[in-house]
């Protein structure tokens, strides 16, 4: 079924992809990168096309192929789920904004255990995927989930095989939890991983977890609900046992201080807060301040202005937590920097 | 350029008809001298390329690269040695599935088969060469690998899984998706070129020398053992080479059932990752020079290994040929 679905789905992808084509504006926003945030760019781009007739063609090909794009300037703008630092983005002369929040969950497949029905901690999953953890009914696991029934099977650990910011997030919260896993393997947005199988792209995930039986992977929330995957709750940094929701999200994305940090670089994994989502992750878009084409930029900055003001709605359906106001004010104050002969190319106001 | 009245050819036109013709020639030695030159220009063009690009990973990494097992793009670490060793042991793993079908098809069809059936089968053999390796690919994923996972491996683990010594090879959790299920997708790929190879040169035996064999009692099998074999022997070795060039490079199909990861394990359960789907996954997110350079130097190994088996190949036919 899924496969017929999945070549339906490369097929109106396709369709569409064409149709731009055909309406051929040379006004299209071009942008490639985070598969995370594809999901809600994806309705942002169908309402702004909507709305003003300008569309957006965006390659959800990973945040490390987005990095490499934006940099080559082939598009316009780039899209990771991890920050750039400030020399890479002092190099090659390019600013960082935070476009969305969500969250990463854990998905499994395991036969008899619902959605929502297991429970699981960072220093579990981190055994998991160090090897240490290779059954089902460890111990570790079972000691969280007492009532449950868990089966006596090997648990396949699938990861991202391609550059991806939500493996960046993903390690970083392991990172934090556990040393042995930050001195080993560390935070990157392609890791040395101890055990498991690749997939590519948050799509890949979604589709060998759904594969294969005993499967456990790490996902964007949005991906997981599409699939109709099991997914576990979380025991955050108080202690607290949090369902993966908007509001869990929002509380861990309530601690970011975008303010008092240089080019927005904040990570919001393993937060405080009794509510807070343990692995938040937020999507930066990346621009050049001295675009190439800087109509383009305008266009592409014209665009993200709408979707702060008005992409509420579909970044909720699909429960990603949008930038405040106050930071969205901050980020658009930032947009002065990129300039066209020393004039803004656009301004929002 | 004939007068038609005389029915004379006047000498001017002949001169003219002969220049004409030295110019054909000429026109025509030089196209063709070209055309065997561009493939030879494509080729170096080809390995010189691979080798620049590949250049600063082996000035970073040195020859070690080869036998380098740790594959790190965070730290900027980069060794071969876990796609060279899935790139062999799922072309193995093919050969050993397909090599022996292959030849059971072709001994069927051409000593054991009912007319009738001979074509449609051969047909259906020759049709599997036409499929798309993204098709195969897609069905390793969603078809094979779940009956791999279910089925076969708790099968090979429980059996074969506790002998000694052979143990090894099937230890571990069904993954589904791995270099045993990598080799069997493409064992299926290699089959139809291994088996129309082989069913052409058993088609060579002269029929006088197949029918002695049968009029002086042998078995079926005898006569494919010591007649049809030893005198095919030089195809069969051209069908086997030609089916382990095609696995080794193979890319799509490959990279859907491999798993993906960067290691050497002993157990073909496991997942690995080969030569060329390493570079199919990676390339377009390799965001350093080196990273970029790594794969590169991959491509130029994989090349290597072709050639070697090419060559090997070709070495072994010229020795068969002096017996």
């Amino acid at each position: 079924m899924s496969f017929i679905k999945t070549i339906a789905m490369g097929a109106a992808a396709a369709a569409f992809s064409l149709s731009l084509a055909g309406a051929a504006q040379a006004a299209d926003i071009s942008g490639a990168g985070s598969s995370f945030i594809y999901p809600v760019f994806a309705k942002w781009g169908e309402a702004y096309k909507k709305a003003t007739g300008i569309g957006l063609n965006y390659q959800s090909i990973g945040s490390g192929g987005g990095i490499k794009q934006v940099t080559a300037k082939t598009v316009t703008f780039g899209a990771s789920d991890k920050p750039l630092d400030d020399k890479y983005l002092t190099d090659n002369g390019m600013v960082q904004f935070p476009m969305i929040q969500g969250g990463i969950v854990m998905m499994y497949n395991v036969k008899g255990i619902k959605p929502g029905e297991l429970v699981l901690d960072g220093a579990t999953v981190e055994k998991i995927y160090m090897g240490d953890i290779t059954k089902w009914n460890d111990p570790a696991i079972q000691a969280l989930n007492k009532d449950v029934k868990l089966p006596n099977e090997p648990i396949v650990v699938v990861h991202r095989s391609d550059g991806s910011g939500t493996t960046f997030n993903f390690t970083n919260y392991l990172s934090k939890i556990s040393k042995d896993w930050a001195d080993k393997v560390g935070s990157d947005t392609a890791v040395e991983w101890p055990v498991g199988l690749g997939a590519k792209g948050s799509e890949g995930v979604a589709n060998t977890v759904k594969q294969t039986a005993g499967a456990i992977g790490y996902n964007e929330y949005a991906y997981v609900i599409q699939n109709k995957l099991g997914y576990s709750r979380m025991i955050n940094k108080d202690g607290k046992i949090v369902s993966p929701s908007l509001d869990t999200f929002a509380a861990a994305a309530a601690n970011a201080d975008w303010a008092g940090a240089k080019n927005f670089h904040v990570i919001i994994t393993d937060q405080p807060g009794a509510k807070s989502w343990p692995i938040a992750a937020s999507t930066w878009v990346i621009i050049h301040k001295d675009p190439q084409d800087p109509a383009a930029a305008a266009e592409a900055l014209k665009f993200f202005a709408w979707a702060y003001k008005n992409g509420h709605p579909e970044a909720k359906a699909l429960d990603y937590v949008a930038i405040p106001d106050n930071v969205v004010a901050l980020i658009e104050k930032s947009w002065g920097e990129i300039q066209h002969d020393g004039k803004p190319v656009y301004m929002a106001n | 350029m004939t007068s038609e009245a005389t029915g004379e050819t006047k000498f001017s036109d002949r001169v003219a008809i002969s220049r004409r013709m030295r110019l054909q020639d000429a026109a025509f030695f030089w196209i063709s001298w070209g055309s065997a030159a561009a493939v030879v220009l494509v080729l170096l063009g080809v390995l010189g390329s691979l080798v620049w690009d590949a250049l600063p990973a082996f000035r970073a990494f040195g020859l070690p690269f080869v036998w380098t097992e740790q594959w790190n793009p965070a730290k900027g670490q980069f060794g071969a040695a876990a796609p060279i060793f899935g790139t062999l042991v799922t072309s193995i793993v093919a050969m050993v599935i397909g090599v022996p079908i292959s030849f059971g098809i072709a001994v069927f069809l051409t000593e054991i088969c009912p007319k009738p059936l001979r074509r449609p089968i051969g047909i259906a053999v020759e049709l599997l060469a036409g499929i798309p390796s993204i098709i195969y690919g897609l069905w390793g994923f969603f078809v094979l690998a779940p009956v791999m996972q279910r089925v076969v491996q708790p099968f090979l683990i429980n059996t074969l899984g506790d002998v000694p010594g052979l143990g090894i090879l099937f230890s571990g959790a069904p993954y589904g998706i791995g270099m045993l299920t990598a080799g069997v997708v493409l064992a299926v790929m290699i089959l139809p070129f291994i088996t129309s190879v082989t069913r052409d040169v058993f088609n060579t035996v002269p029929v006088m020398l197949r029918e002695s064999a049968y009029g002086m009692g042998m078995t079926t099998w005898e006569v494919v053992r010591y007649i049809i074999i030893p005198y095919t022997r030089l195809g069969l070795v051209g069908g086997v080479m030609l089916g382990l060039g095609r696995a080794l490079g193979e890319t799509m199909a490959v990279t859907f059932v491999i798993g993906n990861s960067h290691r050497i394990s002993a157990s073909l359960m496991a997942p690995a990752t080969t030569i060329s789907a390493a570079i199919a996954n990676e390339f377009t997110e390799a965001t350093t020079g080196i990273y970029t350079s790594s794969l590169v130097a991959l491509g130029l190994i994989l090349f290597f290994i072709t050639f070697s088996v090419l060559a090997l190949a070709k070495w072994l036919i010229g020795r068969a040929e002096k017996f």
